[in-house]
């Protein structure tokens, strides 16, 4: 078996060790004899016809400006392997440019792809620190967040999780992340994938399940220090 | 105002260092209240004027190199050395070292700064000289963004009055404009073995920047390193450890060539020969008869740099790794060094020991033991088989492991 991952942006959307959640799935595909190829996407190169799991991480404002464009001419190829449940992962700035708009502090409003409905608009403070959330499907996941933006989720969509310790979507109404089909939008770094092995055994299943029109289960691995590093990291002070 | 600040700041360092403090921040912190101006009338006093070193890496280290090398030529060099680098830090040093007559008996200051405090310094004391070293993603939970440290440098050369010395290399550092500006830098053999910051996430190969500069890092064999000054080579034996002490010499030569155009630059290569590092930064222990060597590591680069110098194959190697506030809450930058050259992990330790452990079981790199607790991590790795050893350590891990180790409770 043979898992084709695209990862958006990897020089300008990478803060946080983000990159290290496709080392996460990298290797639990290969402890498993799955192999694993990693399309590493620039801007003004095209976009494959065989991916089987997208991955994008956050950037600095710099970084940021220098990919939107190639976002609005990738959007539709990405739009369609969504809609066709492929599963994806955006964190923090690409999470943002998902949605709809991110409106600046001095007003200016920045289109997103429209794939997760949800909008962004500047805050006036930084939510900085460990984060923990509640998943119905994953159990508690924990991570690091570091986001000035404040994310509303629009009508009937569905948040990633519950927050347990710090901001998330915006700090009020305890929602973080967006989900939509196979596609999470998180605010969460830290990177996310390596302490919550779960969430990233859910992409490889998936993506497997979807290729070859089959039930996967994936073989067990030894998770203990995944465990114990979550278990941690879920202690720590915000 | 002068006399009497100095009589009540030094009055206060006394009461305090006698209630036991370390009498270190408390008298400059309420001498700036009562008098902002105490720090720029007794800096402006200086001869050869204020030099300042910033930037993510290697402050601490370059500040000893640079303060010893004008030593060695006669200066008389005020130094922030209590480690403190706040403005408030400057002014306690101030305090201790002055007389109560107002004599400040110093040619020239050297301090140490960083990138926040550095600005702020800046809108209160002269800065005839700064040295800016590099910009990497350190604490990213204190500044937020590097593009962010950066600016924050641009406004420490733009207050610099004469030179400021520049990291041509750096791809933000080269940027910075000043009103007179000299480069150091490295040859396109050794650009290659330091990433910066963006090179770190996708490995691109850079040529060394067409900028001219003072003096370039040409090479190093073991400890001897060579470096190019005015077309002519220089190799000299250092006594400083690791390839990113060896380029730090060079900024730290630029800026006294800059400080004292005069001297010849033989003499600057002979002194160097003698400088040891800093506190934290390479020093040697005994352990039951084997040699530890203590590695700060407090952000990716540094942690690269660390490992591309010194992963030999014949070293044991402990790994502390703390979260606390000086370290940083933040333990994903782990995932942006690469850990694949690595081998013989005996103990890795600290607060975070498990996200250490299993960074390297996704770098297919086997952890002998995890051990959280730092006194007994150094005690197992003290009974390791190897008579060479290194342990890399987060800010707050390496304080303890320094009590540990010089406490010899461990013996």
């Amino acid at each position: 078996m043979k898992l084709k991952i695209l990862h958006l942006y990897p020089r300008e959307m990478n803060l946080y060790g983000d990159h290290g959640n496709v080392l996460a799935i990298k290797r639990r595909c290969e402890w498993r004899d799955i192999k694993v190829e990693i399309i590493e996407h620039e801007p003004g190169t095209g976009i494959p016809d065989d991916i089987d799991i997208i991955f994008g991480g956050g950037g600095q404002d710099s970084g940021q400006g220098k990919i939107e464009q190639d976002l609005h001419e990738i959007a539709p190829r990405l739009k369609e392997y969504i809609e066709n449940d492929t599963p994806c992962l955006v964190i923090c700035g690409l999470y943002q440019l998902f949605g709809k708009y991110y409106q600046t502090a001095d007003g200016k409003k920045i289109n997103g792809i429209d794939i997760l409905n949800i909008t962004t608009d500047a805050g006036d403070k930084r939510h900085i620190g460990n984060i923990v959330i509640k998943n119905g499907q994953f159990g508690e996941l924990v991570g690091y967040e570091n986001h000035s933006g404040l994310t509303s989720l629009g009508d009937n969509v569905e948040p990633f999780g519950e927050v347990i310790l710090g901001a998330g979507n915006n700090g009020k109404d305890k929602t973080e992340g967006c989900r939509y089909k196979n596609c999470i939008g998180t605010y969460l770094h830290g990177p996310i994938l390596p302490k919550n092995p779960k969430l990233t055994d859910f992409f490889i299943e998936t993506a497997l399940t979807r290729k070859y029109n089959t039930k996967i289960n994936l073989k067990k691995l030894n998770d203990e220090i995944e465990l114990k590093a979550h278990a941690t990291a879920i202690a720590r002070p915000r | 105002m002068e006399k009497l600040s100095i009589l009540l700041g030094k009055s206060i360092r006394k009461v305090t260092k006698l209630r036991g403090g370390s009498g270190s921040a408390l008298p400059g912190l309420i001498i700036e209240r009562i008098n902002p101006s105490f720090i720029n009338q007794e800096l402006s006093k200086l001869p050869h004027g204020v030099v300042v070193i910033s930037g993510t890496n290697g402050k601490t280290t370059t500040t000893k190199i640079v303060s010893e090398l004008l030593q060695k030529q006669g200066l008389k060099v005020f130094t922030n050395n209590t480690g403190s680098n706040f403005v408030r830090g400057v002014i306690s040093a101030i305090l201790e070292d002055i007389k109560l007559n107002g004599e400040f008996d110093y040619d020239i200051a050297v301090l140490e700064l960083d990138e926040a405090h550095a600005v702020k310094f800046s809108e209160v004391a002269p800065i005839d000289y700064s040295l800016l070293l590099n910009v990497q993603r350190d604490q990213l939970d204190r500044f937020g963004e590097i593009d962010h440290t950066a600016d924050l440098l641009q406004k420490i050369a733009t207050a610099t009055k004469k030179t400021t010395i520049l990291n041509r290399e750096d791809p933000r550092v080269g940027k910075i404009k000043a009103t007179k500006t000299e480069y150091f830098g490295l040859s396109d053999k050794l650009i290659k073995k330091f990433p910066s910051d963006d090179d770190l996430i996708s490995k691109q190969q850079t040529k060394s920047s067409n900028k001219p500069a003072c003096i370039v890092f040409k090479d190093l064999h073991n400890n001897q390193a060579t470096y190019i000054y005015d077309k002519k080579d220089y190799t000299v034996d250092l006594q400083l450890k690791g390839m990113y002490n060896a380029f730090n010499v060079a900024g730290a030569l630029t800026l006294c060539h800059s400080v004292l155009p005069n001297v010849k630059m033989q003499r600057f290569f002979d002194d160097i020969e003698d400088i040891k590092s800093a506190f934290g930064r390479g020093e040697s222990f005994q352990i039951n008869g084997a040699e530890v060597e203590l590695l700060l590591v407090k952000n990716p680069s540094a942690f690269q740099l660390s490992i591309a110098s010194f992963a030999d194959s014949d070293c044991d190697f402990m790994i502390a790794i703390n979260d606390k506030i000086a370290d940083g809450r933040d333990v994903s930058w782990l995932w942006n060094v690469d850990f694949s050259s690595l081998k013989n992990i005996k103990v890795v330790s600290g607060i975070r020991a498990y996200d250490m452990a299993l960074r390297l079981k996704y770098d297919n790199i086997k952890t002998e033991v995890v051990i959280e607790d730092l006194e007994a991590a150094v005690r197992k790795f003290a009974n390791s088989s190897s008579k060479h050893k290194r342990i890399f350590a987060t800010y707050t891990a390496m304080l303890e492991i320094r009590k540990i180790i010089s406490g010899k409770s461990i013996l």
